[in-house]
């Protein structure tokens, strides 16, 4: 399943959103973060909107906050909301689909959006910010662990000078 | 034998509001918090195992619980661990699982492969202590990696343990209908 970059954006957005779910966040803060055009972010974050995940905040310092539920909101339904997942018809088949060849190469690429569906839908946006968190308390162990190594490496070196 | 105690609503609530944003918001209930305890699996505790199974998956499996009972309830055995979760004196939920070695040329690992709580009893942490009391078991057991697998439409189990930090193995699980193919 290739993401395509509205819905990227709107992940990236939500998870902005939900880790601070108290603070209202301008739409230029993300799109200066994820290097996106705010006029692009716009439009994805008034679909948030309209869908009730994020609330626009109106008035100087407005913009917008989360407004979902963090336990219960998964990443697929946030990919649902851009995304179109339901079997194409007739006329949208990929020529050559409904050949033998065609069907067997469907038959595994059916497999794979069956795995990415199932990891999608379990997975909330609670998860995904423990998921950041453990990231960020591991990447920070191991800067520990690098400067505490390259202090003694100091030390050593100072010894033999 | 080890038996673990929490009160049930006061761990979901310190767990929630330390996993993100919702849990802040939730609000600790107004009635007492059942206590809920984790120990051994007993031979009376099956009737109540069966039933719960029963409840969630459709299918009643007597002789299979009572199969696990005679391979698992052993207590003590940091292997072989059949665990279950007792509030008010009625049993809420069950962990079963144990340490496999070279199994698919892993080394020694914890599986899980049972895991239920009561429908009614959701909600206060009682998966996530069942969770923990096993991964303690595989941790004295001398194991550091504990494994499970489900089916992929099971989104509710599925979205349980990837929210006590369960991710993809490196293993694919492949299967084959024989009855209509496969090697002769």
């Amino acid at each position: 399943m290739k993401l395509q970059k509205n819905t990227r954006l709107a992940l990236y957005s939500v998870l902005e959103f939900a880790l601070d779910p108290a603070r209202q966040i301008a739409a230029a803060e993300i799109a200066a973060k994820y290097g996106v055009s705010p006029h692009h972010l716009a439009k994805v974050l008034s679909e948030l909107a309209r869908a009730g995940v994020v609330e626009s905040v109106r008035g100087v310092g407005g913009g917008y906050r989360f407004a979902g539920n963090a336990r219960r909101l998964t990443l697929m339904d946030v990919i649902r909301m851009f995304e179109e997942l339901s079997e194409p018809d007739g006329e949208r088949r990929e020529p050559g689909e409904r050949t033998p060849v065609g069907r067997a190469l469907s038959a595994v690429l059916s497999e794979i959006d069956e795995i990415a569906t199932a990891t999608f839908s379990s997975i909330t946006l609670a998860t995904m910010l423990r998921l950041l968190e453990r990231q960020q308390r591991q990447a920070a162990n191991a800067a520990r662990l690098s400067g505490r190594a390259e202090r003694a490496a100091a030390r050593r070196a100072a010894r033999r000078d | 034998m080890c038996v673990i105690l929490f009160a049930g609503r006061v761990v979901a609530t310190r767990r929630a509001r330390r996993e993100g944003p919702d849990g802040a918001r939730t609000q600790a209930a107004p009635e007492p918090a059942p206590v809920v305890a984790i120990r051994a699996v007993r031979r009376g505790d099956l009737r109540e195992i069966v039933a719960i199974d029963a409840a969630v998956t459709g299918i009643e499996k007597r002789a299979y619980w009572h199969a696990l009972f005679r391979r698992y309830g052993v207590a003590g055995d940091a292997d072989r661990q059949f665990l279950v979760a007792e509030a008010d004196g009625a049993v809420v939920g069950f962990v079963i699982g144990e340490v496999r070695d070279w199994e698919f040329g892993s080394p020694p690992c914890g599986w899980v492969f049972g895991i239920d709580v009561r429908p009614e009893a959701r909600q206060r942490g009682v998966g996530a202590g069942l969770l923990a009391a096993i991964c303690a078991g595989f941790r004295r057991a001398g194991v550091t990696k504990v494994r499970t697998m489900l089916a992929r439409d099971n989104t509710l189990i599925l979205s349980f343990f990837r929210s006590q930090g369960m991710m993809a193995g490196p293993f694919i699980p492949l299967e084959m209908d024989l009855a209509h193919g496969g090697p002769r």
